[in-house]
């Protein structure tokens, strides 16, 4: 199909990363089921490193390659270099995504914030609340962030 | 690899018979009808002839029928005429239905803009609306009762012929959108006290961009398109002849296989409807006994439609979701909302709509490769997860 790139369609099909991480370090989970999509990170950190991340997600195509594509970029990464992750980065990764598409990437980067500022808070490290999305599953309302 | 095109009812393959039929009035017959010569005379001798073709196929008077573009343009004449009519007797109040087309439903918003009552009926969880819930919205100031024929996403057929028993007992005019009823469910526009019929000849193995609209005689119309004296004066522009011939041919076609071809139908649809109830927390959407003979509809719990259809396109299996994504908006279907599912189960939608030449074996092929798929989706999805794990309550039993 035409709608994806061929980056989002081999990493919808194939996607990296899935799964559970059964004693993660930090764990975050966004969206809404009532909207169609919810996303679930899993990270593994040692020394100030991500040493391991999966996924879960329920949603469409986009959503599920912007999870696989999200978690590849931050593996191996320093905790300051996935904290900077950003949305965009994601939607350059993956060759772009269509316009009513961008929020599942957005999702996927709040997904991961959720995930350390999770693991910032287990292992009592103080952090800048700002840096974090504010609502965790965006209330009731279905949001286009695109 | 198999490819098995199970989206008809989005629309359909053409005929062999409606192509031929469509092909000499391209480049022999070309003429256009308005013009008095003898190449015009014929190409106009052909249009009344096609006309009469499909009057005879819905019961009707060859003037009765209005060729459109298609069955919107048609269900937007039909539902502005008659609330034109009802506005000039001060009668500003239409009944329809939750789960309408937008065709429709979005006239009627504007309608309501105008000032006009809308009153939309309740399907139920099947899909269905009663007669009785009709007859008890009936008010004086009623104009317009509007009710499709079967429902394009869940296949439902309404009880029209009551309906429109109802409609003519009470002196109010009964609109139905036939588009997905035409050539697969008799049509008596008479007997079924029809006064206004909307029809597309894509979803029938005609052509795209030409449909009719039937109109009682007496009903007056308002034209959306101010043009010559094409169609009585009620629709300018120079009539499509090519694609006319080809749905006179193909709606022929349909009607004449339309016993034959259900009763081959009927029982792969339930094979399929069978086969797809294996899968934990599916559930069938619409009734099981009253709706079209190719259609099925499932909602799974746990995973979202677009994601189904693209793995399903790769196995070649090809269909349509009521999901948010496939549609492009955050809602999910609205007929889907309207018969109860909640947004959560809506999103996991599936719709396979079969043709004549779908095969039991290309139904077993669907099953398997839609029990695949939904397993696999709901092995990456925490929503899955969470219900196996007791976080939260199933919806779908």
């Amino acid at each position: 199909m035409a709608l994806y790139s061929e980056k989002v369609m081999d990493h919808f099909r194939h996607p990296r990363n899935v799964g559970v991480i059964e004693d993660a370090d930090g764990v975050g989970e966004v969206g809404n089921a009532k909207c169609g999509d919810i996303m679930k990170i899993y990270l593994k950190i040692e020394d100030d490193t991500i040493v391991d991340a999966k996924f879960e997600t329920f949603g469409c195509g986009s959503a599920i390659a912007s999870s696989s594509m999200a978690t590849e970029l931050i593996r191996g990464k320093p905790v300051s270099q996935a904290m900077s992750l950003t949305n965009q980065a994601v939607v350059e990764a993956l060759d772009g995504l269509p316009t009513h598409k961008i929020h599942c990437s957005v999702l996927a980067e709040e997904a991961i914030k959720l995930a350390l500022k999770d693991y910032y808070q287990r292992n009592g490290i103080d952090f800048d609340p700002a840096q974090f999305p504010q609502c965790e599953s965006c209330g009731h309302h279905c949001h286009s962030h695109g | 690899m198999m490819h098995i095109y199970a989206d008809n009812a989005a629309t359909t393959k053409m005929s062999p018979e409606a192509i031929a039929a469509m092909l000499p009035y391209f480049d022999q017959e070309y003429g256009n009808p308005s013009s008095l010569h003898s190449v015009g005379q014929r190409a106009n001798q052909a249009l009344q002839d096609a006309r009469s073709r499909i009057a005879r196929q819905l019961g009707c008077q060859p003037q009765e029928i209005l060729f459109t573009s298609g069955g919107s343009e048609a269900d937007n004449q039909a539902i502005l005429s008659a609330a034109r009519l009802g506005e000039r007797k001060g009668k500003k109040h239409i009944i329809s239905t939750a789960f309408e087309h937008h065709a429709v439903l979005h006239t009627l918003k504007k309608l309501e803009k105008e000032g006009f009552a809308v009153t939309l009926l309740d399907v139920h969880e099947n899909g269905l609306v009663t007669p009785q819930q009709v007859e008890d919205a009936i008010r004086e100031d009623t104009c317009l009762v509007s009710i499709m024929y079967a429902n394009n996403e869940i296949g439902t057929i309404q009880p029209v012929e009551a309906i429109g028993e109802i409609c003519r007992r009470r002196g109010v005019l009964f609109h139905t959108d036939a588009v997905q009823a035409a050539g697969h469910l008799s049509i008596d526009v008479v007997k079924q006290n029809i006064d206004l019929l909307a029809l597309s000849a894509h979803k029938f193995h005609g052509p795209k961009g030409i449909g009719v609209l039937y109109a009682r005689r007496g009903v007056p119309l308002i034209n959306l398109i101010e043009g010559g004296a094409q169609e009585r004066g009620k629709r300018g522009g120079t009539e499509n002849i090519p694609a006319i011939m080809g749905m006179a041919a193909a709606l022929e076609q349909a009607c004449g296989n339309m016993d034959a071809v259900n009763t081959k139908l009927i029982p792969l649809r339930d094979r399929l409807i069978q086969g797809l109830s294996q899968i934990p927390h599916s559930i069938l959407n619409g009734d099981a006994q009253s709706r079209l003979p190719g259609n099925v509809n499932f909602c799974f719990e746990g995973i979202e439609g677009e994601a189904l259809l693209l793995l399903l396109d790769d196995k070649g299996v090809y269909a349509s979701s009521g999901s948010a994504c496939t549609s492009g908006s955050l809602d999910p279907s609205h007929v889907l909302l309207a018969i109860g599912r909640p947004h959560e189960i809506a999103h996991g939608s599936l719709r396979l709509s079969l043709s004549q030449e779908t095969t039991q074996e290309e139904v077993d092929y669907i099953i398997e490769a839609v029990s695949d798929t939904v397993a696999y989706l709901r092995s990456i999805s925490p929503v899955w997860r969470d219900l196996l794990e007791g976080k939260q309550n199933f919806v779908i039993q």
